[in-house]
């Protein structure tokens, strides 16, 4: 009854369909990640001892620090919606900017930990890295590539966030349509589930 | 039906998003306090264990699945379940492979 009279009421929409169609997506991403992450148990349980002295060299604080600015700009997130379905336009746009600094705040965060790493020659192909057992290869390879692939989420996250601010401010995202902001939320959120899971993997195996 | 979920959409205020966040922060520095004491295979189980909970609060509650209807939870829920499948036939497969 009511799904009649929105239609009547708007131009045709669907926001539950346009939700399970970025889930649809979302799986796709859990499909990709889920190969690396059999990759890393497979290779972990082939080099246990190698994997436990690999992992020491990664800095944990950094990793910690990281896991929570992610949780929060998952928050930041999640309430920018709540405002925009209470009309409180700026404060929505406002907690998306936050989100778009928290992200930034990891990245840069990303950026120091790798130069440190790289300042050490421990870097893909690298001499000093090729000269260690293959088990240690493996680790820093998967790790390369598993939170390179997530640092490029992140980057593709804020871009998202960029274009659902500039949609908020010009009210195309509003209190009764918002679905697009949702979307890019529920993006969000899977860059963030994607960290739980890397961060004890790599930062704090034992 | 589109109604009633309108009304479940709304419920979702600011304070349960902060109590989740807090829930959350609270299981990572549980986590990181946990890595320091060697527990040996029980070690990587609790980090797990405790990363599904908290992906399990960030799905439900972030991610809003609480408040989507029985047909969308079902749709999320077989995706992860095939998901889950697939770790624990390849995991089997690669046990076996290693028996022999």
């Amino acid at each position: 009854m009511s799904v009649q009279e929105q239609t009547i009421a708007h131009v045709h929409r669907d926001d539950v369909g346009a939700r399970m169609g970025m889930w649809l997506f979302l799986f796709t991403e859990l499909i990709l990640f889920g190969g690396m992450f059999i990759l890393y148990s497979v290779y972990r349980y082939k080099y246990p001892e190698a994997f436990h002295l690999a992992a020491k060299e990664l800095n944990t604080i950094i990793g910690t620090f990281n896991t929570a600015i992610l949780l929060t700009s998952s928050l930041t997130m999640a309430l920018s919606i709540t405002a925009i379905q209470r009309s409180q336009k700026s404060l929505s746009i406002f907690f998306q900017f936050l989100t778009l600094v928290l992200a930034l705040g990891f990245l840069i965060n990303k950026y120091f930990e790798w130069s440190v790493k790289f300042h050490h020659g421990i870097y893909p192909g690298s001499e000093t890295l090729l000269a260690k057992p293959s088990g240690d290869i493996i680790f820093f390879g998967l790790y390369y590539v598993m939170t390179g692939l997530h640092g490029l989420h992140v980057i593709i996250g804020m871009v998202l966030i960029s274009v659902m601010m500039r949609f908020t401010a010009k009210g195309v995202i509003t209190s009764d349509s918002y679905v697009k902001l949702e979307s890019a939320g529920l993006y969000w959120h899977l860059v963030d589930i994607i960290w739980i899971f890397l961060y004890p993997l790599f930062y704090l195996i034992t | 039906m589109e109604h009633n979920q309108e009304h479940v959409e709304q419920k979702y205020g600011y304070g349960i998003y902060i109590l989740v966040w807090m829930a959350l922060i609270a299981l990572t520095a549980i986590t990181a306090a946990f890595a320091g004491i060697n527990l040996g295979e029980i070690t990587i189980a609790t980090a797990l264990v405790i990363a599904s909970i908290k992906t399990y609060l960030v799905l439900t509650v972030f991610m809003h699945l609480n408040s989507e209807s029985k047909t969308f939870k079902a749709f999320v829920g077989v995706a992860i379940l095939f998901l889950l499948i697939s770790f624990i036939l390849l995991f089997s497969d690669y046990s076996f492979i290693l028996r022999n």
